[in-house]
């Protein structure tokens, strides 16, 4: 079987980019994360509210 | 050589009838779309065409059914499969199987067809209103911007591409199949479980796209059973000698105007690379069904897929890749055929975008529709304690996609805007400028009394006193507003257009 090999990574320019993005990054994970919580509850409000028979009566004809 | 990437997008919406025990999909996709017919009619802000006919003229037999239904007569049970409908903005609103469908205008870049799509989700919410008015209280028509029902239907959102005849089908099979399959890492809408025979949510929790399922074969004709990744349909809809569609049915339907935008950008882009003769690599799957599907699986993105040189890569890799050689094409052959600056717009989204999913794609959630549903997903299952099966998770993903402003998932997702509210306004009524959608719709905004039927390529006129008069729009690129805006300022009446267009010979 031949052998595996993977390709290149990215060019030298990326990578220099991706170093100074990295903490950018995780900032805006943790800000990320923080309001997760303000639109799930948002969300909250505007679900159907018998998520069963909603999911169960959403039947489509196949298409295209 | 690459020619212009005239381009645009057909989306079937799913539609759900509340409130009856007596829904009929095709009854309601007509009543939906007769309702906005009505209203525009009713309150003269020049949407539809009223009574102008699509004209199936070079279509093939059998696709569908002839005529319109006349406007006025909106019983469910009366007008079934008969709308068919041409816009001023050059779109076409019809039912389809048994979906609304609304195709845009024919569009140069990837932009315009994104601003063009913001107004379909429009033109289909102000048809729900519309519709709400005709049926009876406590009923209402609500549509869905997704590819399933997650019980093993799905439904399409299409791409057409305009490419030159004289490019070999193998050369844009090979490249157009290495993209369409790695690409799904942004293009991808998100679904909760699996359709694919055989597997269960307990597999495949959460996906990254909503058709990636229902793929069997690599070409082929079909695009309702055996589904392959490239479609062959032949069906140009221009000057069949110098070209070719390339019909892409391989996409999901995308809330996110940056999915949209870039899922059209970047495939322009490589279908001029392939045009161009310029992609040094071919990535060639070993199996590019299976390669389809365990991209959608991979929330990791990092599972390599096994090419047929015996080698393998990753999407990432594969997209890391077609990246660069854009950027190599940019520069030696420029980016006109793909809308110029818009074009490098993509280029560089698509680098910021790659990266982000390098980087966490969590970074991605106000850009991408997998990333910000699946987080929804994940933070909702957390908040409550479901298990990846609950119904509530299954609610969350098709209520991701539902048009009302009211209920809409997506519209509460922080999902980063491309086009403007007055632009995506503006493209509900105006045709692009710079395609032959400019004429069709110039005409039908100003002589639709005069038009019996229009379609992609050709207009037909009926000005009384001689015979119906074909107008053919066998080219794309031109009917622009630059070419035909001041022939079309010029004439008074539909009758001018004529005599001025035979005098001069101008197609």
């Amino acid at each position: 079987m031949a052998e595996r090999e993977q390709i290149k990574k990215p060019a030298p320019q990326r990578e220099q980019t991706e170093v100074e993005d990295a903490p950018a990054a995780s900032e805006q994970v943790e800000e990320l994360k923080a309001e997760l919580d303000d639109l799930l509850d948002e969300i909250d409000e505007v679900l159907e509210t018998n998520a069963e028979d909603f999911v169960k009566s959403y039947i489509q004809k196949g298409g295209q | 050589m690459a020619v212009p990437k005239i381009c645009g997008i057909e989306t079937e919406f799913g539609i759900a009838h509340t409130g009856t025990d007596d829904a009929n999909p095709i009854a309601a996709s007509s009543l939906l779309i007769n309702s906005y017919l009505s209203e525009v009619e009713r309150t003269g802000e020049g949407g539809p065409a009223a009574g102008v006919t699509w004209d199936f003229e070079d279509e093939m037999p059998g696709n569908d059914i002839r005529g319109i239904a006349p406007l006025g007569s909106l019983a469910p049970e009366i007008e079934t499969h008969l709308v068919n409908a041409v816009l001023t903005n050059g779109a076409r609103y019809y039912v389809d199987h048994a979906h609304p469908e609304l195709s845009t205008p024919e569009c140069s870049n990837a932009l315009d067809v994104t601003r063009y799509d913001k107004a379909a989700e429009l033109i289909l919410r102000r048809s729900m209103e519309a519709a709400a008015q005709m049926l009876p209280p406590g009923q209402e028509l609500v549509v869905y911007k997704n590819n399933s029902d997650g019980k093993g239907n799905s439904y399409g959102c299409h791409e057409n591409y305009l490419m030159a005849r004289a490019t070999p089908f193998s050369q844009i099979v090979v490249h157009a199949t290495a993209h369409l399959v790695t690409r799904q890492i942004f293009t991808g809408s998100g679904k909760v479980g699996s359709e694919a025979p055989g597997l269960t949510t307990e597999d495949v929790p959460f996906q990254i796209t909503q058709r990636a399922d229902f793929f069997e074969e690599e070409v082929g004709l079909e695009t309702t059973l055996k589904r392959p990744i490239i479609n062959t349909r032949d069906e140009p809809h221009a000057d069949a000698r110098h070209y070719r569609r390339l019909h892409v049915i391989a996409g999901d339907a995308n809330m996110s105007e940056v999915a949209t935008f870039l899922k059209v950008g970047t495939t322009a882009i490589v279908l001029a690379m392939v045009e161009d003769n310029v992609l040094p690599r071919e990535f060639r799957f070993r199996m590019p069904v299976l390669a389809m599907r365990q991209v959608s699986y991979d929330l990791s993105l990092a599972k390599p897929l096994e090419l047929a040189d015996g080698t393998s890569a990753t999407a990432l890799e594969i997209q890391w890749d077609l990246l660069d050689q854009a950027r190599k094409y940019a520069d030696s052959h420029g980016l006109d055929t793909v809308g110029g600056s818009v074009g490098e717009m993509v280029i560089d989204r698509w680098e910021q975008v790659l990266a982000g999913l390098e980087a966490d794609p969590v970074t991605l959630a106000g850009q991408l529709d997998w990333v910000a549903k699946y987080r929804l997903i994940q933070g909702l299952a957390r908040r409550h304690d479901l298990r990846p099966d609950d119904a509530r998770l299954a609610a969350l993903d098709l209520q991701y996609h539902d048009l009302r402003p009211e209920r809409s998932v997506a519209a509460r997702a922080g999902l980063e805007s491309l086009i403007s509210a007055d632009g995506a306004q503006a493209a509900i009524t105006e045709p692009p400028l710079d395609t032959r959608a400019y004429f069709r719709g110039q005409c039908l905004k100003r002589w639709a009394s005069s038009i019996v039927a229009a379609n992609w390529d050709s207009i037909v006129f009926d000005v009384g006193d001689e015979p119906l008069r074909r107008v053919p729009m066998m080219e794309p690129s031109r009917g622009t507003a630059d070419h035909v805006g001041q022939l079309l300022a010029d004439c008074d009446t539909a009758a001018d257009l004529l005599n001025r267009l035979r005098e001069s010979g101008t197609r």
